[in-house]
């Protein structure tokens, strides 16, 4: 289970993690632990899937070209054509939700026109309802995932 | 603003730091980067505003966060920034966008996402955020995650070798 260090780790390195030589060694004076302490509590984390890696979030459509999609696929339909979907490596973030539209994913292609193929494709090949729902704006500064620890 | 190595560098580094005490020196190894140029180059984009957080990236399923709602509303073009900018302070709200309407099936143009540890949980931070923000007199759609078929795994084909992980 997580101790206190793993939820601190958990909770205050979201974001700006020390971009310094050794930043575990940093990350251990500020928290008054050894490296080793931290080391071995990250590879703690990462071995359980607590996190999915000590990476960055990249700014939407600065690298490629994403979209969010929508389909109405019958529910007998739903699996086979969630599977297809998730062939295509541009894929990602593909999921069920409760609505008419009950396919959601995003897709991020190399470029416009890559996209717009793409789509088509996906079009052609499900012959299901399809919203193409490009970002207009983006209002989220992203800081992170506030945990809760208390419940 | 990005050259070559930036790209291979961001392909390499979104793999996950390695946890072992000079990572940044091992992650420039294959590309013959040093550490200093590995750092200077990944503060750069971060500066520049490509990266826009650099640190863990925690998987909310696995720690206790298992419901999930995208909430869609139809606000006024006139109001859909102020409301977006409103919407997007609260801290359990973890995405702000707007969209496109399209047509009479879907009209709505502001989603945000709202995760937490149960449906009624947060049924009740969407319950605050409604009444905090304005947000009743407008048409909206509440959905839920049920299945996830994948949660990451979208990559930026950059010249079919290198390529980056984009999404969380």
């Amino acid at each position: 289970m997580l101790n206190g260090l793993h939820k601190q780790l958990l909770n205050n390195y979201q974001q700006d993690f020390p971009l310094s030589p050794t930043p575990y060694k940093d990350i251990a004076e500020s928290l008054g632990v050894t490296e080793e302490d931290v080391l071995f509590a990250f590879q703690q984390l990462n071995d359980q899937q607590f996190i999915s890696r000590i990476g960055a979030v990249i700014s939407p459509n600065k690298m490629g070209c994403s979209a969010l999609m929508a389909m109405a696929a019958p529910t007998e339909q739903l699996q086979q054509v969630a599977s297809l979907i998730n062939t295509y490596p541009q894929v990602n973030h593909n999921y069920e939700r409760e609505n008419y539209f009950n396919l959601w994913f995003v897709l991020i292609a190399e470029d416009a026109e890559d996209l717009q193929t793409l789509i088509s494709e996906l079009k052609l090949r499900t012959g299901l309802e399809t919203l193409y729902l490009p970002l207009l704006a983006n209002y989220f500064i992203n800081l992170g995932f506030e945990l809760d620890f208390d419940d | 603003m990005i050259d070559d190595l930036d790209r291979q560098l961001l392909a390499i580094f979104q793999k996950g730091l390695p946890i072992v005490s000079r990572p940044y020196a091992e992650i420039g190894e294959p590309l013959n980067l040093s550490e200093d140029e590995v750092i200077n180059r990944l503060s750069k984009l971060k500066q520049q505003g490509l990266i826009t957080r650099l640190g863990v990236i925690v998987n909310h399923r696995k720690l206790g966060y298992q419901s999930n709602a995208m909430v869609v509303f139809n606000v006024p073009d006139s109001l859909v920034d102020q409301i977006g900018e409103h919407v997007s302070q609260f801290k359990f709200v973890n995405l702000c966008y707007q969209r496109p309407r399209r047509g009479e099936r879907w009209p709505y143009n502001l989603y945000c996402m709202i995760h937490g540890k149960n449906r009624d949980k947060v049924l009740q931070q969407l319950e605050c955020l409604i009444a905090s923000c304005g947000l009743i007199k407008f048409e909206r759609e509440i959905l839920f995650s049920r299945q996830c078929f994948k949660q990451r795994g979208a990559l930026y084909n950059l010249d079919s070798k290198q390529k980056v992980l984009i999404h969380g």
